[in-house]
Formats: structure tokens, C-alpha cells, sequence
């Protein structure tokens, strides 16, 4: 039962990874244009990220 | 002078590549503008290719960037890039495109709030997924130390997360409670709050049972429901504002020097002279200097025959300018405008929308005390059988007042809205309202407006049979000069019949009256019956006078619009009345209304009229929805239970309408009756299986068997089922 005491604290870590990820593509507006990045992860040419402002 | 020869020349090439493909025109080292463009038919990945591309190629443009879900481009670009000019080019490579106002659109307000409403929710979602796993150890058998150590560990989680992601709850229950109300939140807040302090006492206690998970899930499924609801508002809301700033006002000011500007028109000034193409629509109120012309009121009442004027007659804003260039004196600018001040007074008169109680509420006016009363007596009699054991009896109520499912409350109409907006929008109905839908399902009697609703406000000539090949030959060499709209109803009349035009010679238009010319010798004359001595009819009709032959007359009905025929059959068929009402002349009315089989119909109606109608119709107990397009409408549209105008129809229309058509035809607004019913009936499904959830949960929490794992299954269930129940939405029946 003692590998609770480092494998609960891991996993929240990890889960704390994910949120931080989720973090970022909000602030990176990554939520604004659902339809339209759909369709640009098709597209051939290299693309900017979305517009900062 | 030959450049230095590279090392490597293809790293050059790629240097230079990926800089022009990234960033492209700085620009002239002046601030930028930002200019919004409207792409109502770009739907596919070929279109961002070649908006974008074709934008950023064109002289001044730093950066271009198109928004597929709104359907819109956003461009950097110099100051003296003309956003029209843009518009244009767009439009001519085969994007149709068209300007927005940027200073109308308000987007980023709704945007902070909704990614606000995105970010409390992820965070919840982190916290349940983690509660939930150190849950199932305690469910699967967990004891002693390990269950207080994982009960620990969840309060760590779970109490900041539900203290950040649920005060859009707790904010909305105190300003209710503040106002002596009672809604949705008070009992949410409550079980949040009571949940998580009597599992902090149990941990703390070592007792058995913790709802940390239940308060974390219930912030999670909540927080979807608002988020869903806050979406389709907002795509509505920035759907109707589009429509605003798609009219971007502009005006031509003359100067003293005789110069021309164009300005805003919100820069006018009262005593300004304003210059009005033939084809413009007049931008504020004012008096006629010079010029003469005729205009077309139809917007403002109905009336589809065009109108004289000339030195001092005064003309309102939103009417357009048909023949002649006019030169108007201001006499009342932007918000003066009588556009304007009818805009305010139905936004005063607008009160049945404001009486009616959404199914939402109610449900919640039923829910919130019965959870508070059954809580409270569970605690009371627990109080009572078990002699005084106050725990015991708070788990009880705690128990009662989570497993009462107010999460599937929460799901039930926000789902539903989402899944019919959504729908009707793709059948380009554009809802304004959150409780459009459910007034639109009670709709038993349908008023439409003539003019611009059921006919295009185009006319088309109908008594060509009736004249002499010579006499069209000449009618068309006359009107092939004019843009008046009767004018260019004879040249297609004509030319669908393979007429040639006459040939005519020293053709001159005189503007407010008609067109002259000669032709074999004698003087021939197209316009107004008084401007040719003849004796007008009581129909839309222009006159032609060869010589001294007595004039004869060229009448014209109106076109119904794309759709007009099959809405109104499919309203009838599904058992409404349906009034014609209508500012317009009695003939013109008993066409229409002939024409579309309507049985009921008024002419020469005034605004007053309009409502006063609609009134009655609501005194006999009927649910009205009204459909218009004018500004003679607006009252009436505010008057009625539920209210449709076209996109065609003016700001301040649209703006008392809950729902605005977006495409030319009139054919949606048949099926949407029935999209709405079988919307309402979804919605009412699933407080139904609210209620038959906690029918079964609600017993078994007040006898004191109701555990965290039994609540957390009875809330995603109820949550998932809810949410598949407002999928199944049918269409047009």
C-alpha cells in the first residue's frame, strides 16, 4: 500500500499535465474556429497559428 | 551591379520562401486597420486557401485570416486600403464577400465569457476524472487509513476546483436570493456547499461516506449545460450583429466649396446638404433642395407604387432614391432619425415577450422549493426516528438534496436549444431568442405582411397581351435607359418576348416623371400619368403617350417571393389561420391574397392598424406569429406572440423579431413550426425523465440508502439520457 504515497501524487501530476495543456489552447484561441481548423489540417501549405490579439 | 554569389543558395531560397509565405507585406510602418469581411458562402478548405491567399497577394494587405465557424475574414492592412475595394476583388474571383461594420460587432466580450465558461468546465472535468478514480477504490471496498487517505486527497482536489468552477452558480443564487427569489442555483449552490462541508466533517470523522465526487460531477454536467446554452446564444447573437454591420452607413456630404465627401453617417450634422444616387437609400431625414425624383417607401409602408419628389417635400430615412440624383438639407441625423425613434418605441411597447415564462423557469419555479422542502423534512424526520442524531440526519439530507438530479434539469432545455438552433439555422433560420421555439410551437394563427415578405417588392408586368408590338417597341427603347425598377420590369417583360427595341432618338430622362424621346418625328413619352395628361388607375401602372394618341396603361404586379406559396399551403395544411395584412391598396392586397389561396386579408392597414389587429387576434385567445419585413411592421412584429422577418427587412425590424430568415425564400418558416413543437416535446420528455429519475433515486435517499456511488450513477445516467433524448429532434415532418 506504501506506493500510494508516490503514485497518487504521479498521477495527479500527469493530470495536471493535461490541464496545463488545456490552458494553453485556450489562451491560444484554438477553441474559436472549430469548423475552419478542420479543414486546415488538410491543407498542403505550412500554416501561422492563430491570430494573436 | 551583380548580387553576392550564395554558398548555398537553396538555404537562401528557403529563407526567403518561408518569410514571404509566414509574414508576407509588413506594411508601410504606419499602424495598422483591421478590416471584417462577411463570406456567407465559404464552407471548404479550398475556400481559405483562396481567400487568403488572393488577399495576401493584393498591395497594402500585412495579413489575412478567415473564421469558417462565423464565416469571416479578418484583414491587417494600411490605412488607405478601401474595405469596399477588398469586398469587390473577393467577389469578383468568386468569394462572395461584403464589408462589416467593426465598430457594430461586439465579439469580444461574448468570446471572454464564453472561454471563461470553457475554462471553469475543463477544470472541473480535470478534478472529476481524478476524484472519480480514487472514488472507485473506495467503492470497490477501500477501509480505514486508505479511505481517509483517499478521501484526503479528494477534499485537495475537489474543494478549490468546485470553489473556482462553480461560482457562476453561487454568483447567480446570491443575486436571486438578494432579490427574494428563488431559481435554479439556490438549490444547486446548496447542495454544492452542504455536500462538500458534511463530507470534510465525515473525513474528518473517519466516516464512511464522502460526496466529494458528487459535488465535483455536479459542477461538471452543470457547467456543460450553461456552456452549450452560452454557445448557441452566442453564435446568434454574432449572427444577428453581422446583419447589423452589413450596413455600414455612409452618406455623401457637400461641402460649401461644392466638394463631395463621403463620411459616416453618424458625423452628419443637423443643416448639412447630403448628396442621394438614384439607387441609394436615403440616410437621414431631410427636406429635397434640389433635384427631383421618385422614391420608394415600400420599406416604411408597404406602399409598392413609388412616390414623387421634389423641392420640399421631405423625405425619411430607409427610403430609396428610384430616378433622379436628389440634394437633401438635414433636418434629424442618426439617433434623431423617425428610423430611429420607431426603433425605441417598440423596444417600450415590447411586453408580451417579457410576460411569458419559459418552460426552464417553470420547471424550476415547481423544482427548487419541493427539493428544499423534501431536504428539510428528510432531515427533520431522521432528526426524529434516530433520537437526535444530527449527523446521521445531515447525510440524509445532504444525500436527498444531490441524487434529486438537477443536473438533467440543468441538461434538458440547453441541449434541446442547442441541437434546434443548430438545425433551423442550417435551414437558414436564424433564432434570436432563447424561448423563440417554445412561443413558436403554441402558434396557431399566422399574420403576414405583403409588400417585401410575400412578394420580393419587385414588379413584373402582367398586361403585356394588351398592347400593340409598335407600342412596346417604343415602351422599350424608352425604359432601356432607366434603372427605375418599372422601367427595367418592361425591358425583361419585352425582351423575354424577343421584342427590338424601337429606334428612338434625343431620349432624355426626366427625373420624378418619366422619360421622353422622339421618335418618327413625334414627341414619346414613358412616366406618371400626371406628367402625361392621362388619368391614373388604381393599380401599379406607368403610362405611354406616342404623339397625341390617348396614353396607355402598362400595370405591373408584384413577384411572390421564392417559397411564398408552398410556406402558406403547409401552414394551412397543418391546420393555422392565415391573415394578409397589409398597408398596401386593395387591389394589389386581393392579388396577392388570391394568388397564395388566402381567404383572410386587409389593405390600406396603418402601423396603428397592424397592431391593433394583432390584439384582437391575442384577445380571442389565439397565439399570433407575425411575419414582416417593414417598418410599419415593427409594432405589430413586438405585438405578436413569436415574430419572423426576412434578412432583407431594416435593422430596426429585425432587431423585434425572433427570428430572422436568412435566405430568400419564405419555404423554411413551414417546417419550422413543426421543428419547434417536436423541440418542445423534447424538452418536456426530459423533465419527464428528470422526474421519473427521482421518482426511483428520491425514495431510496429518504429511507437512508442512498450512497455516493448510487448518486453518481444516477446522475450520469440521467445526464446521458437527457442528452440523447434531445438528439433525436426531428425535422420537417
Amino acid at each position: 500500500v506504501n506506493v500510494l504515497v508516490y503514485l497518487i501524487p504521479i498521477s495527479i501530476l500527469l493530470g495536471g499535465f493535461g490541464l496545463a495543456a488545456f490552458f494553453w489552447t485556450l489562451k491560444t484561441q484554438q477553441y474559436d474556429d472549430p469548423e475552419g481548423d478542420a479543414h486546415r489540417i488538410l491543407r498542403d501549405e505550412w500554416d501561422d497559428a492563430p491570430p494573436k490579439d | 551591379l551583380a548580387a553576392p554569389i550564395s554558398a548555398c543558395p537553396a538555404c537562401d531560397a528557403a529563407h526567403i520562401a518561408e518569410d514571404t509565405a509566414g509574414k508576407g507585406y509588413r506594411g508601410n510602418g504606419q499602424e495598422a486597420q483591421r478590416i471584417m469581411l462577411s463570406l456567407p458562402t465559404a464552407y471548404c478548405a479550398a475556400c481559405i486557401v483562396g481567400v487568403e491567399g488572393s488577399l495576401q497577394q493584393l498591395p497594402g494587405v500585412r495579413s489575412a485570416r478567415v473564421n469558417l465557424t462565423l464565416k469571416r475574414a479578418t484583414i491587417e492592412a494600411d490605412h488607405d486600403v478601401e474595405p469596399q475595394e477588398l469586398a469587390d476583388f473577393l467577389t469578383s474571383i468568386g468569394y462572395e464577400a461584403y464589408e462589416l461594420d467593426t465598430g457594430v460587432l461586439s465579439t469580444t466580450a461574448t468570446e471572454k465569457s464564453s472561454r471563461d465558461l470553457l475554462m471553469r468546465m475543463g477544470v472541473a472535468g480535470f478534478g472529476m476524472m481524478n476524484v472519480m478514480l480514487l472514488s472507485v477504490a473506495v467503492w470497490s471496498g477501500a477501509t480505514d487509513a486508505t479511505r481517509d487517505l483517499f478521501h484526503w486527497v479528494s477534499a485537495a482536489i475537489s474543494l478549490p476546483i468546485v470553489a473556482f468552477s462553480g461560482q457562476p452558480f453561487f454568483k447567480s443564487a446570491f443575486t436571486s436570493l438578494r432579490a427574494r427569489r428563488l431559481n435554479m442555483d439556490v438549490p444547486i449552490s446548496l447542495a454544492l456547499i452542504l455536500a462538500s462541508s458534511i463530507s470534510i466533517y465525515e473525513t474528518a470523522n473517519s466516516g464512511h461516506h464522502a460526496y466529494f465526487d458528487a459535488a465535483i460531477m455536479l459542477t461538471f454536467f452543470l457547467l456543460a449545460g450553461r456552456y452549450l446554452d452560452h454557445r448557441t446564444r452566442a453564435v446568434a447573437r454574432s449572427a444577428a450583429e453581422e446583419l447589423a454591420a452589413l450596413e455600414v452607413p455612409r452618406a455623401h456630404r457637400v461641402l460649401a466649396d461644392g466638394k463631395e465627401e463621403v463620411v459616416s453617417v453618424n458625423e452628419i450634422a443637423v443643416g448639412d446638404l447630403v448628396r442621394v444616387v438614384p439607387g441609394a437609400r436615403v440616410p437621414v431625414d431631410g427636406m429635397v433642395e434640389e433635384g427631383e425624383s421618385e422614391v420608394d417607401r415600400s420599406l416604411l409602408t408597404g406602399e409598392s407604387l413609388p412616390v414623387f419628389a421634389g423641392p420640399g417635400e421631405m423625405l425619411s430615412a430607409g427610403e430609396v432614391n428610384l430616378t433622379g440624383p436628389l440634394l437633401i438639407r438635414v433636418a434629424a441625423a442618426g439617433k434623431d432619425t423617425s428610423l430611429h425613434r420607431m426603433a425605441d418605441l417598440v423596444a417600450m411597447a415590447e411586453t408580451s415577450r417579457n410576460r411569458y415564462t419559459s418552460l426552464a423557469d417553470q420547471a424550476a419555479k415547481l423544482y427548487s422549493p419541493l427539493v428544499h422542502v423534501l431536504a428539510l423534512s428528510a432531515f427533520l424526520a431522521w432528526l426524529w426516528i434516530s433520537a437526535g442524531d444530527v449527523r446521521l440526519s445531515i447525510n440524509i439530507a445532504v444525500a436527498t438534496l444531490i441524487i434529486t438530479c438537477p443536473c438533467a434539469l440543468g441538461l434538458a432545455v440547453p441541449a434541446v436549444t442547442t441541437a434546434v438552433s443548430g438545425k433551423m439555422f442550417r435551414q437558414g433560420m436564424l433564432l434570436k431568442s432563447a424561448t423563440a421555439t417554445e412561443r413558436l410551437a403554441q402558434v396557431d394563427h399566422v399574420v403576414f405582411d405583403k409588400t417585401g415578405t410575400l412578394t420580393e417588392g419587385k414588379p413584373r408586368l402582367d398586361n403585356y397581351g394588351d398592347h400593340t408590338p409598335e407600342d412596346l417597341a417604343v415602351a422599350l427603347a424608352l425604359a432601356q435607359g432607366s434603372s427605375h425598377p418599372l422601367a427595367q420590369a418592361i425591358v425583361n417583360a419585352a425582351q423575354d418576348e424577343g421584342i427590338r427595341a424601337a429606334r428612338v432618338s434625343d431620349a432624355k430622362e426626366v427625373p420624378g416623371h418619366g422619360i421622353e424621346a422622339i421618335w418618327s418625328g413625334q414627341t414619346v413619352r414613358l412616366g406618371r400619368a400626371e406628367w402625361l395628361g392621362a388619368k391614373g388607375i388604381d393599380r401599379t401602372a406607368t403610362y405611354l403617350k406616342i404623339g397625341k394618341r390617348p396614353a396607355v396603361a402598362f400595370t405591373f404586379t408584384d413577384n411572390l417571393r421564392e417559397g411564398a406559396a408552398e410556406a402558406v399551403a403547409s401552414l394551412k395544411k397543418q391546420g393555422m389561420k392565415v391573415t394578409l395584412i397589409s398597408g398596401d391598396a386593395p387591389a394589389a392586397v386581393q392579388d396577392v391574397a388570391f394568388r397564395l389561396g388566402i381567404e383572410d386579408y386587409r389593405a390600406s392597414m396603418l402601423p396603428d392598424d397592424k397592431v391593433a389587429a394583432v390584439e384582437a387576434f391575442r384577445a380571442e385567445g389565439r397565439h399570433v406569429l407575425m411575419v414582416g419585413d417593414g417598418l410599419n411592421d415593427t409594432a405589430a412584429l413586438a405585438a405578436a406572440h413569436v415574430s419572423i422577418s426576412p434578412a432583407t427587412a431594416l435593422e430596426a425590424t429585425r432587431v423585434v423579431s425572433d427570428i430572422v430568415l436568412l435566405g430568400r425564400s419564405l419555404e423554411p418558416i413551414g417546417g419550422s413550426v413543426a421543428l419547434s413543437r417536436s423541440a418542445t416535446k423534447r424538452i418536456r420528455e426530459n423533465f419527464g425523465i428528470s422526474a421519473g429519475y427521482n421518482l426511483i433515486a428520491v425514495p431510496i435517499a429518504l429511507v437512508g440508502l442512498a450512497t455516493p456511488l448510487a448518486a453518481a450513477l444516477a446522475m450520469s445516467l440521467s445526464s446521458i439520457t437527457v442528452s440523447l433524448n434531445a438528439l433525436r429532434l426531428k425535422g420537417t415532418p
